[in-house]
Formats: C-alpha cells, structure tokens, sequence
C-alpha cells in the first residue's frame, strides 16, 4: 500500500474535491481554543443544521467528492440521525467516489458504547478523537471535560466499529514535562491507532490562555516542545506525513491532503471557509449571523480571497511544504532554493532538494521556509 | 548714559518673565506687541528681516534722577554647555542680574554663572524672584546668596517678575551699581563678537559690543581670528524691532550683517575691526569652539540618509558649534559622526532631529575625544573608537576631563559623593552654603559623565541636586577599546573606548543585554566582549529550534499565510551584520543608559 509520504499522493490530491462542514457546538470551550465555537447553545443544533442542508442545498453541483470532513467545534454535539442527514444530503447533491472519505471530530465525553457502529451506518469512515493527553494533570490543565479511561474507551469502540481511527494529542501545555509526555505517547502507541496528529500547543490571540499568559502564567517552552516533538518521531510505528501528522499506508487523512495540494473544497456552516473555482470564501463567523442570513435565504459568504497567478504559486509550496513530500520546486520553489535566504536555509539543513522536490528537512523549522517563500521577489514563470 | 547688563539664572528661576517685565516697563513692550500684531498679517515683511532675534535688547529708561539711560539687556545661552557663550555675553556687560528663585534657592547654575560674571569683573545684582509663590524663602534665599556673594542679606533685592513688584526699584538699582562702560572712543575699533544667528533673509547676523572707536555702517571690517574681511553693510540697534543706525560707539551694543551666509564663518568671541586697522590686539578670551562630545547618528531607515545630511546642515547654520562628518557603519550603515559641545547639546540636537525634521535615527554610544601620544612622539585626537591606533604604537593616552560644580540639598551628600567616586571623581572642594545645601565641586572624567550622570544625580538627590560643568583639560588614563563581536564579527556601532578597569564590566554588560535582544537564529550565535585579540566576555544566543505553526488545515490556510507574511515583515526590517539578523531596535536599546551601574 502506498506510503502516507508517497509523494504521488501528495501531489494527486490536488486534483480530487472535498466537503467540510463546520459543526460549532462545544460543551465547554477549551482556554487554549480559538476556533469557531459556541458553547451552551445546543438548542439550536436542529436549526443548525436545517441551515447547513439549505446551504449544501444551494451550492452549485460538482463531481463526485472524495472526502468530507466535519469539524469543529465538536461534531460529535450532533446525533448522529443530524450527521447522518447531512452526509446524505452532501452525497445526493454531489455523490461520493467509491471509497470516499466520510471523516469527522469528535469528544471522548460525547462517545457512548455503540456510536462507532451507528457513525459507520451512517457512512462514517473515519473518526478522529480529541484525546489530547492520557495524563489526568495535563488534561485538566488543558481545561479537558474528559479522563483518559473514556478516551479508551472511545478509541475502543470506534474500532471495533471498522472506522479508521486518529488520536489528536497536545504536547508542551506548561507543566508537562518530557517523562509525562513521553508516557502519554507510550499509551497513544499501544493504542495502535491508524492515525496520529501531535500538536504543540500553542498561545493563540484572544484566548483565556493567552490572557493568562499576558498576566504571568507560564507558556509552553519551545525548546522543550521541540524536544517532545523530536521525541515522538522515533517512537511511533506510524509514517509522518505533515508537520503534525502521522498514518500507517492507506490511512492519511485524504481530506486535509486536497488542502495541502490547494485542491478544492465546498463548505458548509458558520465559519466554513471554501476554496473552489480558485476562490477562498469564508462565511459569517458568528452562529446567529449564519442562521439569519442562510433562513432568509441569503449567501453567509462574508468575505473572499483572490490570489494572482504568483499569489497562488507561492501558496501551493507554502502549503505543500508543511507535507514530507514536500512540493514539486516549480517556479517558486526554483526562486527560493537559488535566492540567498534559500541558501542560508539550505545550508542550516531546514530544507532540501529531492529529485526535482523542494522539502523541508527539519519539520520544526517549516515556518523559516514558509517565510522565505512569501518574501520572495516575484519571477516570471 | 549706557549700562550694559545681563541677567544670569539657573533655568526657570525666572529670567524671561523679568526681561519681559523690563521691557515692558521701559515702553520697549508696546513695540514689541505691535511688531507681534503684525506678525499676524504681514510675514512677509518679518520674513524679510524686520524682526531679529532679540538678544540684545536696547532700552530707554528715565531714572528717577530724571536722566535717560540706555540700558542694554545681553541674553546669555540658557544651559550648560555654552558656559563659553555665556562668558563671551558676560565680556560684553558691566554688570549682572543674578536672579535666584525664592523658592528652589541657588542652584548650580546659578553658582557657575555668579562665578563667571565675578571672572568677567562685572558688578553683581544680587535678586530673589518669585517672591509672590506660597512657597517662597527669600529670608533663607537671601542667606545663600550672602555666603555666596559675600554682601548683606539685606542688599538682595526682592521681586516678583510676575506680579512687578520691586521691578521699578531692580531698574534704579542698575542705573546706579552698574558702572557706564570703559573704553576710548578715539581708539581704533575693536568690537566684541558675543553672539551670532542665521537669518534666511539677511544671512549671518552678529550682535557686537563696541569697546572701543566706533563701527559706521558701510565700513570694511575684519574679523581678527578668521582673517574674514566684509563690509559692514548695516549697523544698528535692536529695540527689540532692529532700527538701522549710522554707526554704534564706544561702550554701545547692537547688531552687524555683512552678507556673509555660513555661520562657521564668523565666531562668536572673535573680535571685529575697521579693515584700516587690522593690526589692533584683539580681546581677550577668545577660544575656538571645540566639540567635547561625539556620536554617531544614523537613520533607522538607509533612505533617510540625504534628509539627515540637509537636517544637519539647517541645524548648522545656526549652530556653528555643532560639527559633523560622513560615517560609514557596517551594521547601521551611512550615517554621521557629530561632535557636540556638550551632553544637553547633543541631547538637543538629536530631539530636534527627530522632531522637528521627523527623523528616526539610531546614536551610537557617546564618546569623548580621547588623546592619544604614539610611540613616535606624536599626538593624535580620537573622536570615534574606530579611530584608535594599533595597541602597539601607543604611547599612552589620555582623556578629558571637567569640573563639575554640583550644589545639592546636604541630606543627600553621601550618595552625591559615592556617586561621583564610583565616576572616578576626585574631590576638589566642598562648601556648606548653609546647612541646608552643600557646593561640591570635583574632576571627574567626560567619559563617565556623557552617558547618565545627570540622570543618576537627579534620581539620587530627587531632583533637587544641579550639576554645572567646564572643561578641565586632559589627564593620562589607560584605555583600551572593547570590541563586541557577533558571531565572530565585529559590531562597530558597539565598539567603545573604556577605561581598562571599567572594560570587563562594559563587555559583560553589553554581551548579556545583546543576548536578551538578539533573536534566535538559525545557528548558533555567539557574542563576545573583544579587547585586542583578548576576549574579556562571551554569551551564546542558541540556535532556534522551533518555528513552525502546529496546524494549517482548510479553514486556516488564508489567515496562516497571512500571519506569516506579517512575520516576514518584522524579519525584512533586521540588519544583516554578517549572517546574523539584528531588529534595529536591539542597537538603540543596547546602547541605551545603564540603569544598572
Ligand atoms: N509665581 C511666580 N512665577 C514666576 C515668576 N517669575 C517667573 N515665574 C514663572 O517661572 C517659570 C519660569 O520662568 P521663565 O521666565 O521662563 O524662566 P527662565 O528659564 O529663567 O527664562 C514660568 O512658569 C514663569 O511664569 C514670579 O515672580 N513669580
Ligand atoms: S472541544 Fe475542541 S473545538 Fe471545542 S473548544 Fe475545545 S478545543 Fe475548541
């Protein structure tokens, strides 16, 4: 089976169109978290998504889709007879390529014995679980409703349900040392999950962490998570495949690929940001904004983002570089590795020249080649 | 019927509230509001040259004898690196007004400027102002100024420029104590350069005091120091609108322009003759000015480098004391190396800099002009650490050094004085003035006082200390420059002549406050304090080891591409000093005043 960093994988991606559906719901919002949620209203989830059918309603058709994505917030805030509505409506609007990903996030708390077999009748494929730690310390620091014994739990039954199973886990959260988190990973590994996202954890702006960060809390120490990231590396069985993603063959989450690529993707819900016909559009963040304008019939797009022909080319290898395959060098990638910041990153050993790819050598480093590919001066191509 | 006579104070005691109150009283006011009238409507007029800076103001005043007097009031340069200008204003009078705040009480400059008018022989008006303020001491004021002066309490006027009160008697006291001046009007002329501005219109103007012959307009001049020759197209007086006379005579003060442009051209203390009488002595005192105090100054951004250079050269026209020369930097790139008569002056010029012509620059650490004598006998003056000679051909070197008159409330004495130890000061003289207040007066070395020895003075004695200074000449000291060295580099801007005790501290210092300001780079950086080949300090900025966002997935990918381009900008604005990259911020704040010593 074809290796998770093939990059024939990578690259095919681009070619293949998805769906995400934004599901906002979160039972409590989590200090670190600055998605798109709400918590405490729940009673509008039926409205939600009556909101989200019309808009899947409205889009103009397509092929066939290759995955679908649900994401957060927390997915799993839905029964699964309002997940499965959604995915039917999304395969008779656009249809499903055999083998299509049908993927979604979801809570250890929200999990209940049998929901894993429910989620695969209902055409899920794949779960992913907001695991974060198995250290009851690091979970409560990270503000976490859970206890590592539900998140087995849920892994177990999601399983045994046939879906191909990720683990999403956070590293770094001031407190944690290297042993702990090492023993985190040591139970994430004995899981023998299909899929692995390891996420240092980050101060983002406008969170109760990074308020509380402002005032005197300690933050994450890079260093450390560099460690813990460096760490993980040789210690699971599992192929890295991006920054933070690790699959075995067959198992690399297909949907989050086609962003990498810049393929293209519909979206639905509050907040959805979609990229078709070359455009990025983003719809109104807030939920009660979202529900007004969709059931008075009109557009939630608020805002749109149209990159020229150098604008796209120098998106396509900053995201492709975050992929071990790394990008095709093409015109941007050529610039770089012959400008003299190229140079300098070349010779630090962050980024590399592979048979005609450009990749970054020292995942931990991405974002000083990312840099350098925005700064470039454009060329003609 | 002349009396000529300036009035000396430390800053805000007073002394422009009290010349307005004399003008005013004088008639010279209602001119001056009619010409401020004017101004409104008819700049152009202003503009071309109606108007002069009034620093010698003529007025009439009928005494109460019944007689008229002219009086003429000198302005003297208002802080304490012109202590040359003053004396040169000092030289043109008879007299003085020593005016002491009722309330802060005699205060250093006070005492330096008493002392200057007591070296230039003048006669002493001694005057408390204020004395309206709730909070006035004039009995206690009165006790300074006697133990300073050595007259009777009771012979310190008291007035209040603000209310007027005693204004009528101040003026009757300088018709009668200030003696009219000397001088032989038969005599060849000889004329006292005390002052000189630019003026866009008219060019160089020189307020002149005649001491002896007489100054006709129209006259071919010399001016002794320079060797300039000009004619003296117009001669007059300033009252304060300047009216043209026919000629200024003996012992009279007013103003000369000779069409000559550049200031540098024509220097204050000079002394000015008739052509036909080129040979004449000239007076006494002049001295060349001479910087004292050296910066570079360079623009944060490399673009601003014309307009700091058409900057400089507006400052100059009126400032002929400042000076400056192209200086190349590798790390901060075209700049200028500007010599100063002092701290306050560099202080000002830099503010004006960034005020009024908007400029953002970076100043490298202030220097001192160092001596150096080379084992070949000869000596060479360093203005800029770059400058200094190979260890080995140096002989032994030298720096400058002041006397500083420090007058501070005698509570704080101790810390004063560790102070100025901790400086390398060496005590000259100590004197109670009264219990209360202590004159202390010490050799300290420029170097130790350019970088905050103000500051560290005031925030030792709660702002109530004063600090006056000259310069005292040069002394041997063993210096040495400390290199700082970034990842093996030199850093030019940072390099520094130190005395050798002093040379650890500074490297340490400098090396551990670059580490703070010095991002994490790709590798390893190291920086080192560097005297010669010798390193004295050494710190390592680690190599970054992580820099990379933990997630960008659909929903990110405009708003992480974004951010990342706002990073790129902050990383687009470093300087590049070999590989390394430097925010420009992190020069400014490295050179920034120690809070710690
Ligand atoms: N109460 C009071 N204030 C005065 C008197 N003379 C000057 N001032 C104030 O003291 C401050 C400094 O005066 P100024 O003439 O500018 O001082 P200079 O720096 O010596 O020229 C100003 O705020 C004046 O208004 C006075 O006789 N009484
Ligand atoms: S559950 Fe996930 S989406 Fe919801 S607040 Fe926490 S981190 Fe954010």
């Amino acid at each position: 089976m074809i290796r998770p960093d093939a990059a024939q994988l990578a690259d095919a991606a681009g070619a293949e169109r998805a769906a995400y559906v934004h599901v906002p719901f979160c039972r409590r919002v989590c200090p670190y978290c600055d998605f798109a949620v709400v918590a405490g209203v729940d009673h509008l989830t039926e409205r939600y998504v009556d909101a989200v059918v019309a808009e899947i309603e409205r889009e103009p058709t397509w092929g066939p889709l290759h995955a679908v994505a649900f994401g957060g917030g927390t997915p799993s805030r839905l029964s699964p007879s309002q997940l499965e509505r959604i995915v039917s409506v999304l395969r008779d609007r656009f249809g499903l390529v055999d083998g299509a990903e049908v993927s979604l996030e979801a809570n250890p708390e929200d999990w209940h014995e049998g929901l894993g077999d429910r989620l695969a009748a209902a055409g899920f494929t794949r779960a992913s679980l907001g695991v974060q730690s198995f250290d009851e310390d690091v979970l409560a620091a990270l503000g976490r409703l859970h206890g590592s014994g539900e998140a087995i739990a849920a892994f177990g039954d999601a399983k045994a349900a046939g879906l191909s199973t990720n683990l999403d886990l956070i590293f770094g959260t001031p407190g944690e040392t290297l042993e702990r988190w090492l023993a985190t990973v040591e139970v994430a590994v004995a899981l023998n999950p299909d899929h692995l996202s390891v996420y240092a954890l980050t101060v983002e702006r406008g969170t109760e962490l990074s308020r509380a960060v402002a005032s005197g809390a300690p933050a994450p120490d890079p260093d450390l998570q560099a460690a813990m990231y460096e760490a993980v590396l040789d210690r699971v069985g599992l192929v890295r495949y991006e920054v933070s993603n690790f699959a075995r063959p067959g198992h690399a989450c297909r949907y989050n690929l086609i962003t990498w690529a810049q393929g293209e993707y519909v979206a639905f819900g509050a907040a959805a940001h979609r990229h078709r016909d070359r455009v990025r559009r983003r719809n109104v963040r807030r939920i009660d904004r979202y529900l007004e304008r969709v059931e008075a019939g009109a557009s939630p797009v608020q805002g749109e983002e149209r990159l020229d022909a150098w604008g796209r080319e120098v998106e396509r290898v900053f995201l492709g570089l975050r992929r071990a395959a790394g990008v095709t060098a093409g015109c941007a990638g050529t610039a770089l590795l012959e400008s003299p910041a190229g140079r300098r990153l070349l010779d630090a050993g962050v980024i590399g020249r592979r048979s005609g790819r450009l990749v970054v050598t020292n995942p931990l480093l991405t974002d000083e080649a990312s840099r350098a590919v925005l700064a470039l001066e454009e060329v003609d191509c | 019927m002349i009396r000529n006579f300036s009035i000396i104070a430390h800053i805000d005691h007073g002394k422009s509230t009290l010349a307005d109150r004399l003008l005013e009283r004088t008639g010279a006011i209602s001119e001056r509001d009619m010409r401020a009238q004017v101004l409104d409507t008819m700049d152009l007029e202003r503009e071309r040259g109606i108007t002069i800076k009034a620093q010698a103001v003529r007025l009439d005043y009928e005494a109460s004898d019944g007689r008229r007097y002219v009086l003429n009031l000198i302005d003297t340069p208002g802080h304490v690196d012109f202590s040359y200008e003053v004396s040169r204003s000092l030289a043109a009078c008879e007299g003085a007004v020593l005016l002491v705040d009722a309330a802060q009480g005699v205060q250093a400059q006070t005492l330096a400027n008493a002392y200057l008018a007591i070296d230039a022989g003048l006669e002493i008006i001694p005057v408390i102002n204020k004395i309206d303020l709730p909070a006035a001491e004039p009995e206690r004021v009165a006790d300074e100024v006697s133990s300073m002066l050595g007259v009777e309490p009771g012979d310190v006027l008291r007035v209040s420029a603000k209310t007027g009160e005693g204004i009528d008697e101040l003026l009757e006291r300088i018709v009668a104590e200030v003696p009219p001046p000397g001088g032989d009007p038969d005599a060849p002329l000889r004329g006292l350069v005390f002052d000189s501005y630019y003026d866009s219109y008219r060019g160089v103007v020189c307020y002149v005091r005649i001491v002896d012959g007489a100054m006709g307009t129209g006259e071919p001049v010399v001016f002794k120091a320079t060797g300039e020759r000009h004619s003296a197209a117009e001669v007059g007086v300033v009252t304060p609108a300047a009216v043209p006379v026919a000629e200024l005579g003996a012992g009279e003060v007013g103003y000369l322009i000779t069409g000559v442009k550049d200031i540098a051209r024509i220097h204050v203390g000079d002394t000015v003759t008739s052509a036909r009488t080129p040979d004449v002595e000239p007076l006494p005192g002049y001295a060349e000015p001479k910087p004292m105090v050296f910066s570079g100054l360079f623009p944060s951004d490399g673009d601003d480098f014309e307009r700091l250079r058409e900057a400089l050269d507006k400052l100059r026209l009126n400032d002929a004391a400042l000076v400056y020369e192209p200086e190349t930097s590798r790390a901060l790139g075209f700049g200028f190396r500007c010599g100063f008569l002092g701290l306050l002056h560099m202080e000002i010029i830099r503010q004006r800099l960034e005020r009024e012509y908007d400029l953002d620059l970076v100043a490298t650490a202030p220097s001192v002009a160092y001596r150096v004598i080379l084992t070949d006998g000869s000596q060479v003056e360093i203005r800029s650490p770059a400058d200094m000679p190979d260890p080995s051909k140096i002989e032994r070197t030298e720096e400058p050094i002041i006397k500083a008159l420090i007058i501070s409330p005698s509570e704080f004495i101790g810390t004063v004085m560790e102070l100025a130890q901790s400086r390398r000061g060496v005590m000259e003289h100590m004197q109670y003035l009264t219990p209360e207040r202590v004159e202390l007066t010490y050799l300290l070395p420029l170097a130790e006082v350019v970088f905050d020895f103000f500051d560290a003075l005031k925030s030792r004695t709660k702002g109530y200390a004063s600090l006056d200074y000259e310069p005292a000449g040069y002394r041997p000291a063993d210096l040495v420059r400390v290199d700082i060295l970034l990842n093996g580099q030199p850093v030019d801007a940072f390099s520094t002549i130190i005395h050798r005790d002093e040379a650890y501290a500074y490297g340490k210092r400098m090396v551990s406050r670059l580490r703070e300001l010095i991002p994490r780079q790709l590798f390893d950086v190291p920086i080192q304090a560097a005297v010669g080949s010798r390193i004295i300090a050494r710190e390592t900025v680690r190599a970054k080891r992580k820099d990379v966002l933990a997630k960008c997935y659909g929903g990110d990918v405009s708003r992480k591409r974004k951010l990342l381009e706002r990073q790129k900008e902050g990383k687009r604005r470093m300087k590049m000093v070999g590989s390394v990259e430097v925010p420009p911020e992190a020069f400014i704040q490295a050179l920034q005043v120690d809070e710690e010593r």
